[in-house]
């Protein structure tokens, strides 16, 4: 007979995205502007007073499956403030999936100790697939080079917090626009935003053409050049740099040639607009150099604390916690 | 006329029960003889190629007997080559004549050709969205999309 698997599965599929739509953070690339502000309402919140107990008798599970020290403490750093306990590994070679247990397996096992997976992994769709096998949220901190929506929720919170508006904004990205995820992800999420992009980046590293097509297709308006001076970043309100990586290029030659050419120094910043800020995601080598700390307009160090509060909100928004709860929490 | 009407016999008579799969291209029929694993048939069986055909110049078609298709296996058969035509006979009756289309999702089809996606390093279905207008398929997992055209079946 004609029975076949086909729409069973298919069925089974849709049954596991709604699912994932439920709860779990793989990506606030489609999130909409009243999504984004209720978060950033949140994490304004959270900001006001970061230390609570509104997660009390919870648990929190990081499973770094691929080290990342900064974004790891960010995410412990969050739960703990918010009262969860937190449970997890940092590396995987101390845990059972060096032995062969498949990802599904592991997230399966931790579902049955934890309300919520914070999870990084160097496999691109990790996270997704956790958020399929498991009832319990999945929070992306990170998949390849894929999508990491908490660094991007702490950007957008960044610029909101800077620039007092998401809307209408310069924003110009500098260095690695090829490979930096970063830079994708926050491209995406200010869609709704009508920003300007400047995308400043040597030619092997220029924006790949799906974002550009993007753009056009969404209506965003984007220039691309490769000067990085004084006089190029002057109407910038939010100065987005990379990293240059040597292992990123092909012709060793080409990287000698642009290495310092994408580097930030304290006297480029003579004829910025006043309310410009400096980001990045950190961490920085060489591009910008150590005397633009010291500049009003160096944000990168508060960004990084941001990320606290950006974290706090998006691990009590897949708990389904709501705002008023954590403005009326006693 | 007269061999019109042997390749109209060679369609569909003879066959009490079974499947006829038609308007397939001359160049990959033995690629659909192989993706319908027709090499381990016992039912007999009938290939022709190179057969008139006023649509399409020259096509190719198959006959299986006693055998009916899924839709998973007709889906395989759609990403290789769209708009082939099944015809399904029952009692010497056609019950169902159909143009095999690519359907808007393949499920454990296709691989992946990213090789960092989860998909190829994990025990896992892949899942694909067709975009029709452009020939392309994206992954459901990583994004990343490939041509119609270059696709490797799992």
């Amino acid at each position: 007979m004609l029975i076949d698997n086909y729409f069973v599965t298919l069925h089974e599929f849709r049954k596991k995205r709604l699912r994932m739509e439920n709860r779990s953070i793989v990506s606030i690339a489609d999130y909409s502007k009243e999504k984004i502000q209720y978060l950033l309402d949140m994490a304004q919140e959270f900001e006001r007073q970061p230390n609570r107990t509104i997660l009390h008798g919870k648990v929190v599970a990081t499973l770094f499956f691929e080290p990342s020290t900064r974004t790891r403490l960010s995410f412990e750093t969050a739960a703990n403030r918010l009262g969860a306990r937190v449970i997890g590994f940092t590396d995987p070679k101390v845990t059972s999936s060096s032995k062969g247990e498949t990802l599904k397996d592991t997230i399966k096992m931790v579902s049955n100790y934890a309300d919520v997976i914070v999870m990084r992994h160097k496999l691109e769709g990790a996270a997704l697939y956790a958020s399929e096998v498991t009832d319990i949220p999945i929070i992306n901190a990170g998949d390849g080079s894929n999508l990491h929506p908490s660094q991007t929720m702490l950007d957008l919170y960044s610029i909101y917090k800077t620039q007092g508006t998401l809307e209408n904004l310069n924003i110009y990205m500098v260095g690695d626009l090829k490979y930096g995820r970063t830079v994708h992800s926050l491209l995406m999420s200010m869609r709704p935003y009508n920003p300007t992009f400047h995308f400043i980046a040597p030619k092997e590293l220029e924006m790949p053409e799906e974002y550009k097509e993007y753009c056009k297709a969404k209506h965003i308006k984007y220039i691309e050049q490769q000067d990085f001076t004084e006089d190029t970043i002057a109407d910038a309100d939010i100065l987005y740099m990379t990293r240059v990586q040597r292992e990123r290029f092909t012709d060793l030659m080409e990287y000698e040639r642009v290495k310092d050419a994408y580097i930030l120094r304290a006297d480029m910043l003579g004829k910025c607009r006043e309310n410009m800020k400096i980001l990045h995601p950190l961490p920085r080598v060489n591009e910008i150099e150590y005397d633009v700390d010291d500049s009003p307009h160096a944000y990168y160090f508060q960004q990084a604390q941001n990320g606290l509060y950006a974290r706090q909100a998006l691990i009590c928004d897949v708990l389904g916690i709501t705002l008023d709860d954590i403005r009326n929490e006693k | 006329m007269i061999s019109e009407m042997k390749n109209k016999d060679l369609l569909v008579a003879a066959l009490q029960n079974g499947s006829v799969i038609d308007h397939i291209p001359t160049d990959k029929l033995f690629t659909i003889v192989k993706l319908l694993e027709l090499d381990k048939c016992e039912e007999p069986v009938t290939i022709g190629n190179n057969l008139e055909s006023s649509k399409m110049g020259k096509k190719g078609l198959v006959k299986v007997s006693g055998k009916f298709f899924t839709d998973q296996d007709l889906s395989r058969l759609a990403v290789v080559c769209p708009n082939m035509r099944l015809t399904v006979i029952r009692d010497y009756e056609v019950v169902e004549k159909r143009e095999i289309a690519l359907p808007d999702t393949l499920i454990n089809l296709v691989k992946c050709a990213n090789p960092v996606c989860i998909t190829n390093n994990e025990p896992m279905k892949t899942y694909f969205e067709v975009d029709k207008l452009k020939g392309l398929v994206q992954c459901h997992y990583c994004r990343k999309t490939q041509k119609l055209g270059n696709i490797k079946l799992i």
